[in-house]
């Protein structure tokens, strides 16, 4: 894995935003492609060993991608991403969101908006991810349902996992 | 976001059946038990004393002392003297989790990117090929 790649991570506490910059070697058609196209997204969006399920995908304004991250044993976890404006090629915003298998929003877990830009980097290209949560609130309630699932222990143990991912 | 609690659940499941046995000392053991949770919650808005913490609960007050040993011994809250009295307060501290899931999220995103490259340089393999 070449580590030469651009990547650059930004909080911003005060305007609870969390910028991704990441350069990828592929033009930016393809790295398009790749975030919009559900049969590429199946191939990358889980963090190992996860996998990613598409029920359906409706790549447009007001559209969804309904999906399933599954874990190796079989249990299934929901997510659905709600489309909000696509300007092919340059950018599109989405809401994050934790659903069920049929594809109904919990409207009781917090959001996240999306902010997704593509742009050329020679022959490479650049996509910037800016991830908004509403309150510091929203942002506690998502730590606070990681300690919920396992406390401490499961953090640290998602840490080592997380080591041998990146690497 | 959704991914974290994703992958925090299935770490959980995991962790559930690896260590299915456990010792007391074991925090998932310790939150585990529905009123230990509920002290938890009620710590997490103030510190109070062990006093304090039985009034909200039915329970006998030996019984509410027996969980609140627990949750010191796993190392989830702590108790610190003020005069004669001893006050529980949660341990996390919220910042310090704050900057751990932001390193969390961080590398959670690295790794997909990570299998972004794989996925987008089969593809122009793919498409040499062509």
């Amino acid at each position: 894995m070449t580590n030469s790649l651009q990547f650059d991570f930004l909080v911003d506490k005060v305007k609870n935003t969390i910028t991704l910059r990441r350069e990828f070697a592929a033009p930016r058609q393809l790295v398009w492609d790749a975030h919009t196209k559900s049969e590429l997204l199946d191939q990358w969006f889980a963090p190992k060993p996860l996998t990613v399920k598409t029920k359906s995908m409706d790549f447009r304004d007001g559209g969804h991608w309904h999906y399933a991250m599954v874990e190796p044993s079989g249990t299934e976890y929901w997510g659905r991403l709600d489309y909000l404006k696509i300007r092919p090629l340059d950018n599109y915003t989405a809401l994050d969101g934790f659903s069920d298998p049929h594809g109904n929003v919990n409207p009781e877990l917090p959001r996240a908006q999306w902010d997704v830009t593509f742009q050329d980097l020679a022959k490479h290209a650049l996509v910037q991810t800016i991830v908004t949560y509403k309150s510091l609130t929203d942002l506690e309630t998502v730590i606070n349902m990681g300690m919920e699932q396992g406390m401490t222990s499961t953090l640290e143990r998602l840490d080592d996992l997380l080591l041998t991912l990146t690497k | 976001m959704a991914t974290y609690i994703f992958v925090v659940k299935w770490l959980h499941n995991r962790n559930k059946t690896i260590f299915g046995m456990k010792l007391r000392r074991d925090p998932f053991q310790a939150i585990a038990d529905p009123t230990r949770r509920a002290i938890l919650v009620l710590l997490a808005a103030q510190t109070m004393t062990a006093g304090a913490i039985a009034d909200n609960f039915a329970t006998a007050r030996p019984t509410i002392s027996k969980h609140i040993q627990i949750l010191n011994e796993c190392e989830l809250i702590e108790a610190s003297q003020q005069g004669r009295e001893i006050f529980y307060q949660l341990k996390a501290d919220k910042m310090k989790d704050i900057d751990q899931w932001l390193g969390q999220f961080r590398a959670i995103w690295q790794s997909r990117f990570n299998q972004l490259d794989n996925v987008l340089s089969n593809l122009q393999i793919k498409k040499d090929d062509e």
